[in-house]
């Protein structure tokens, strides 16, 4: 039978921890540094604004042709792109002054400016009001969706556990920005719906190993906690391969079979998998020594809260 | 935890053939569906407007709009119940949410206050009962000085009215379309969804959403230049009319007749221009104030307002006692049709604007389903795959619990009536590779339990006692995620979300069910001495 994982491996991934956390730290900085430079180019579900789709009517579109049409009727910088097939175009407006009312002219002169030749395949109009309480809404859900995982994993495992997943999460969260951001991949609310995704994909794996650990805590009391930690990871290695490798099978049909509409989250998808998967490995467990869990599993560990944290690492 | 009574095997495999019963009519067309035997069910899951092409259109009633027209009504019923009164005033203005007034003569005061106060309309017999909501306060910040000042609660039970009067409007109008399964829905405290799958023409849809449609008809004092020199009175004002270059009408702003007094209006054309006009047809009470008014005005022209914009300004040549009429107006065939749509479907009670619009059409919607359907066959076979190769036999089991899974899937979305849009099939493709973690879950321990020296019963009913817990932790925060987005997310999203969390669900059923008795039934008949993983 296929093993992707040899049986009984023994890997010392809480050796590597200071790498691992210093490889983290240093792409979360990137990613934040990307973010405060270049932006993230959010669609214009949060910026409000057009997006119009057109399929060339016979052959090629002449995008150069169409860029300069565009260009003519004064709304913006507008970008239009080729994508998907080659007689495909997408006309992206910025968000027009004037309310509301004015995206729908704006939308009216570029559809009257194309013409016949081209078919629309696809419009969206998004008025500032609109934009506002979707960023709003957008912001919310996040951080209401980890608030919730914190509570329930708080309840469920100690409170260590419960900070642990959370970090990993924002942890997830802020690289999966990154690339989203690297690749100037546009932000709108399916990148959004992909990234909360990934909240819940991420968690599922670190709540994996974590059950693991708790329960290793109970069976060997008296095992340290880096070598605890280590075992619990190598005996769920190969379920945490397993199941990232059938998420990311059926992840990565959609990307390849499923159409330009969704490309954007399924790559974010692709993307946030592989983090996750990593980020259960080799951050979500060892923030337990740094959040000073000590063996023993239901002794509390807030009365050691003073003691220093390197010094508990290597207890 | 490997044995079953006899009567939970039985319910459980009904289940079962249940849920594959209930997807079954996803496979087949509308009149496939109608030649199957009457036992089938036939209940579909709609296709959203991504997969079959369509107009998704936010408009947002106008509250600012409301308020300033309410102020204006306030401001006039205050000059009017003065007037009678005999009661002088000065400094009648709008501020703010407020129409202000003083009184000149102190003596006065406390009758003007009577009068005043006698605007105060309470609106809570039409709302909850009980308590009585006022839509506005007098008050008196100094002798001689009243505010009349809008409430709250009556500005929120206006928007309320409005919009839900404009829901009847445009429910009137889109239906007039003759489109399938349109949805018109409210969505938060002022705005409204309207859903119409597979319109092409999605430029008629928002002309037919936006207009307004108040018909008024107005006497006409002066057209031409002169109506912009006419003295400018309170009871009077200037409008244009639609033609090109407009012309400036002064018309009396009192409205002789409106559009609420007609009772059916259709396009057709008039035999003497062969032009496309709109004719219309009064109700009784109509009929007689325009043969009045008629009568009395021969000779003179009136104007026929829609919207603020003079359509046409016709003069009355003879009275007109029949109660019809119509409009003539550079019509085209098609613009006639709606503006006799428009008018039979009523006037909205305040200005709608669009804030949102999404259209697919027809052509990408089919791309897009044919997409879908081959990434979840791609997909659906690359897991069957691995699973096979990874775990053998127990793999086959976990792939006909997963394909059973997806069966429920589709089954409780066909029961709830649930649309099925572009981003619900990835949640049901994202379901399949993550449905079969809870299997890995089980066989991953039931190895690991076989490896420390248990027998082939014992690792399987310790794996999967001991993999339940985790199945139930890793599943619950996926739900957890799932419902923030279904509860704050919109449209597409939370498509989604439904379907992954319906996914989610079903999944721990199946692993922890389905895939147990089939196990269950395995071991008891082959009693293999190892568990081939």
């Amino acid at each position: 039978m296929l093993r992707l994982v040899p049986d009984d491996t023994k890997i010392p991934f809480m050796g590597w921890r200071r790498v691992t956390f210093a490889v983290s730290v240093v792409l979360m900085t990137i990613s934040l540094a990307l973010w405060a430079i270049s932006g993230i180019n959010f669609g214009i579900d949060f910026t409000g604004g057009n997006l119009i789709e057109v399929r060339h009517k016979g052959g090629p579109a002449d995008i150069a042709a169409v860029r300069s049409t565009i260009g003519k009727l004064d709304l913006g910088e507008a970008q239009v792109q080729g994508f998907g097939q080659p007689d495909d175009v997408m006309i992206r407006l910025p968000q027009q002054e004037g309310g509301d009312a004015a995206q729908q002219v704006a939308l009216a002169k570029v559809k009257d400016a194309l013409g016949d030749t081209y078919e629309i395949r696809r419009t969206e109009v998004v008025g500032p009001s609109v934009s506002a309480d979707l960023r709003r809404d957008g912001a919310i859900a996040v951080a209401v969706s980890l608030f919730l995982v914190l509570v329930y994993l708080w309840f469920r495992f100690e409170w260590q556990f419960a900070v642990g997943a959370v970090l990993t999460t924002v942890h997830d969260v802020l690289l999966t920005m990154g690339v989203i951001i690297a690749f100037q991949l546009q932000f709108d609310l399916q990148s959004l719906a992909a990234v909360l995704t990934i909240v819940g994909y991420s968690l599922n794996d670190t709540v994996v190993i974590y059950d693991r650990i708790r329960e290793n805590l109970r069976k060997y009391k008296k095992m340290p906690l880096a070598e605890l930690i280590d075992l619990s990871i190598n005996q769920t290695l190969s379920r945490t391969i397993a199941t990232t490798l059938t998420t990311f099978l059926a992840v990565l049909a959609l990307f390849v079979f499923g159409g330009e509409a969704l490309r954007g989250f399924n790559f974010t998808m692709l993307v946030g998998i592989i983090i996750g998967t990593y980020s259960s490995i080799v951050v979500s467990a060892p923030l337990l020594i740094f959040l000073n869990l000590r063996t023993g599993g239901g002794e509390s560990a807030a009365s050691d809260k003073a003691a220093p944290v390197a010094s508990k690492a290597k207890a | 935890m490997l044995y079953f009574s006899r009567w939970k095997i039985i319910a459980i495999v009904i289940l079962c053939l249940a849920g594959i019963l209930l997807t079954i009519p996803n496979f087949f067309s509308r009149e496939q569906l109608s030649h199957l035997p009457g036992w089938i069910p036939k209940r579909q899951m709609t296709l959203g407007l991504d997969l079959q092409g369509g107009s998704n259109v936010l408009l947002e009633v106008d509250s600012q709009g409301i308020v300033k027209d309410r102020l204006e009504v306030l401001r006039d019923d205050v000059r009017r119940v003065l007037r009678e009164d005999r009661i002088g005033y000065t400094g009648l203005g709008i501020q703010g949410n407020t129409v202000q007034v003083r009184v000149s003569d102190a003596a006065q005061t406390d009758r003007a206050r009577g009068k005043l106060e006698g605007l105060i309309q309470n609106l809570a017999d039409s709302l909850l009962g009980g308590n009585r909501v006022f839509d506005i306060t007098v008050e008196s910040p100094e002798p001689g000085v009243f505010r009349l000042s809008l409430t709250q609660a009556g500005i929120d039970y206006r928007i309320r009215r409005a919009v839900e009067q404009s829901i009847e409007v445009i429910r009137r109008r889109v239906d007039q379309l003759g489109t399938t399964e349109p949805l018109i829905a409210r969505q938060g405290a002022n705005r409204i969804l309207v859903q119409v799958p597979g319109l092409q023409d999605t430029d008629r849809l928002k002309n037919i959403l936006q207009q307004t449609a108040r018909l008024t008809f107005h006497m006409v004092e002066e057209v031409g230049a002169g109506a912009l020199q006419g003295t400018k009175s309170a009871d009077t004002e200037v409008l244009y009319s639609t033609d090109d270059p407009p012309v400036p009408v002064l018309v009396q702003r009192r409205a002789m007749l409106t559009g609420e007094e007609l009772v059916d209006a259709q396009a057709s054309f008039d035999q003497r221009t062969n032009e496309a006009v709109v004719s219309f047809r009064f109700d009784t009470s109509g009929a007689q104030k325009f043969a009045l008014i008629s009568q009395q005005n021969v000779g003179r022209p009136f104007a026929i307002v829609l919207d603020k914009d003079v359509i046409s300004y016709p003069t009355i040549r003879e009275p007109i006692l029949g109660g019809s009429g119509q409009i003539s107006g550079n019509f085209t065939i098609q613009s006639a049709n709606d503006l006799a749509l428009l008018l039979r479907a009523g006037a909205l009670p305040a200005n709608l604007t669009i804030v949102e619009e999404r259209t697919v059409g027809p052509g990408l919607g089919a791309d897009s389903i044919e997409a879908g359907k081959l990434a979840t066959a791609v997909g659906t076979v690359a897991v069957i795959a691995f699973m096979t190769a990874s775990y053998g036999l127990l793999g086959l089991f976990a792939n006909l619990a997963m394909i059973i899974n997806v069966c429920f899937t589709f089954a409780i979305l066909s029961a709830l009536g649930a649309t099925l849009s572009l981003p619900g099939i990835a949640g049901i493709v994202l379901s399949i590779g993550m449905a079969v973690d809870a299997n890995v879950l089980i066989y991953e321990r039931v190895r690991e339990e076989q490896k420390l020296g248990r027998s082939a019963i014992s690792a399987i009913d310790t794996g999967f006692t001991r993999a339940i817990g985790t199945i139930t932790d890793s599943n619950l925060t996926t739900l957890i995620a799932a419902a923030v987005l279904f509860f704050l997310g919109t449209g597409p999203i939370r498509g989604f979300a439904v379907t992954l969390a319906i996914g989610n669900i079903t999944s721990f059923f199946t692993a922890v069910t389905v895939t147990r008795l089939m196990v269950a039934l395995w071991v008891r008949h082959y009693r293999p001495a190892r568990v081939p993983l």
